[in-house]
């Protein structure tokens, strides 16, 4: 990838929602080629808007967005996309592999009985996230962290150069969120990709970490982790005296803000495994 | 020749005969014919119908296609123009208000009773053939006309044809919504075009089992199917057959005994859906004796 591709997302003054009623605004952040960014804010802050933005399933509500070098498009095949999902409904018998193999052919119209392309593409990413035994399993019957790696091969399968991923890590033990987040590393950084995940709790992730995009009442800061996670940076963020406190293992507690009750709850937890 | 004379025809034990005894009268051959092609276009709709979760605003359809049908005989229509028109009316309106809208079952449920109250008006203005009212609920197939057989043929072209080109998008939006939507799948034309399909199958259904009873071919063995495939196609042939058997079988039946064929193909699929259930539940304690 040459130095003018470098900057595979780039935005300005973008403010997101709808003219009466801004989710937030304001924000100015580049993410370049090859990057592991994660998305962190309270529920509801916009998270999930920013991958829509991205997508081109919502226009900016001023400002300006390019993905690419170009406003985003509905249908960006560069793009691999890992919706936060519900629950797979329990009696779904359709096997794993016929899920992925969408990925790449869902979008084609016609019917192709004899084309094997699109299995052995599926057959590739579920074997890249570590899933080829649960090719043939019915969809229904896997546990959530096994979902999740069926889910991501979906957004592998068409070779995308960004992946968004929407809270892979929810309802995950700390082993099986552990285990995903190295998975997610290793895919980024062996397919020298460019990823952004939303998650609620930064602290699994911080040692893999180029960037993070921190959203909240209504602001959005960018950078590195060391920069964004101190307390000047989320107390002008917040609006409201913010402290941000370490601990021995290099996890972050945000104290001070009650939505933020997910960041510690977790970091204690984790420290039992460590 | 009526229905009545031939519960004396007795059946022989050679199948092949049987049937040719039958095919000897054009309303059976007939309805062999419509119920063939009914069975195959309900099976694979149907399929599409319980992966959505749509089976409800299926239902509610063919009640609309009962205003319509009761409608078209007031006017001095075929039926069946009534059906199409009223059921893939109903079907793009419930598109058009999205698919979330599709699952609203007291919504749907408070129109479906308006509609079936509507056919009652018209059919009772239609100065009280019961008759018609009857067969339009609870299917006539034995009633079915050679005209009927290639209407119903004409549609069922249509249906194969659309559910062809659309399959693989139509599948991709049904199991993954979201993806499939960012990835630049028209979800709104795809949902007008499912429900297009729907009211098609749905109205040439009615010939064969009737609005009532419209749950058995296009909802059942596709369940039935999805118990048990695991892949999409597997899922699909297996409801069309079973959709077929149940077809045949009863069609078969009905030809010996002098009870209607809609019962026989309802009580059929009914059969093959409890006995799936036992099997399942069965197999279910077989696969872990561990934990007894």
């Amino acid at each position: 990838m040459d130095a003018k591709h470098s900057e595979i997302i780039a935005a300005e003054d973008l403010a997101a929602g709808y003219q009466d009623k801004i989710v937030w605004r304001d924000a100015n952040f580049s993410i370049e080629h090859g990057e592991f960014v994660a998305i962190i804010g309270p529920n509801g802050s916009g998270k999930t808007t920013l991958f829509r933005l991205l997508l081109g399933l919502q226009s900016p509500a001023d400002g300006v967005i390019n993905v690419f070098g170009a406003r985003p498009k509905r249908g960006n095949q560069l793009i691999g996309y890992m919706p936060q999902r519900h629950l797979v409904d329990g009696e779904m018998t359709i096997e794993a592999i016929e899920l992925v193999r969408l990925g790449l052919s869902g979008k084609n119209w016609g019917f192709s009985l004899f084309s094997k392309n699109d299995l052995e593409a599926a057959h590739r990413a579920l074997k890249s996230v570590g899933a080829e035994d649960l090719a043939h399993r019915s969809l229904g019957v896997l546990s959530g962290g096994e979902l999740q790696r069926v889910f991501l091969a979906v957004a592998l399968v068409s070779d995308p150069d960004l992946l968004l991923l929407d809270e892979p890590l929810s309802n995950l033990d700390i082993r099986r969120e552990r285990e995903l987040v190295h998975l997610i590393n290793d895919v980024v950084r062996s397919r020298n990709v460019t990823a952004l995940l939303i998650a609620h709790n930064i602290n699994p992730l911080l040692p893999f970490l180029d960037k993070v995009i921190y959203i909240a009442n209504g602001r959005v800061a960018t950078g590195k982790p060391k920069d964004v996670l101190t307390s000047e940076t989320l107390s002008a963020l917040y609006g409201t005296p913010v402290e941000v406190l370490r601990d021995s293992h290099g996890n972050f507690a945000v104290i001070g803000i009650e939505e933020n009750q997910t960041h510690c709850e977790h970091s204690h937890v984790e420290h039992h495994d460590l | 020749m009526n229905i009545h004379t031939l519960s004396i025809m007795t059946f022989s034990i050679n199948l092949l005969t049987d049937l040719q005894t039958m095919w000897q009268y054009g309303f059976m051959q007939h309805a062999f014919e419509a119920g063939t092609i009914v069975a195959i276009v309900a099976g694979i709709v149907g399929f599409f119908v319980v992966l959505r979760r749509s089976s409800f605003a299926a239902h509610a359809l063919s009640h609309i296609g009962f205003a319509g049908a009761a409608g078209a005989v007031l006017f001095g229509l075929d039926p069946i123009i009534g059906l199409l028109a009223f059921t893939s009316g109903g079907g793009i309106a419930m598109a058009l208000l999205g698919r979330r809208a599709a699952q609203r079952d007291v919504q749907i449920g408070t129109v479906l009773a308006f509609m079936l109250g509507l056919g009652v008006l018209f059919i009772s203005l239609y100065s009280g053939y019961a008759t018609e009212a009857y067969s339009i609920l609870f299917g006539e197939i034995l009633g079915i006309s050679y005209g009927d057989v290639l209407v119903t043929l004409a549609a069922s072209l249509v249906i194969l044809l659309a559910v062809a080109v659309v399959y693989r998008p139509l599948l991709f939006a049904s199991l993954d919504e979201d993806v499939a939507e960012a990835k630049g799948l028209p979800m709104l034309s795809l949902g007008i075009i499912f429900m297009v399909l729907v009211a098609f199958a749905t109205s040439i259904s009615v010939q064969v089992v009737g609005v009532l009873l419209i749950f058995s071919l296009m909802v059942t063995p596709a369940a039935i199917a999805q118990r048990f495939a695991k892949r999409p196609l597997q899922g699909i042939v297996i409801s069309v057959a079973i959709a077929l058997a149940a077809t045949w079988a009863g069609l078969f039946i009905a030809f010996y005994e002098p009870y209607p064929v809609s019962f026989f193909i309802t009580s059929i699929v009914f059969a093959l859906y409890i006995l799936t259930i036992v099997i399942e539940k069965f197999y279910s304690r077989m696969m872990r004796p561990s934990q007894a």
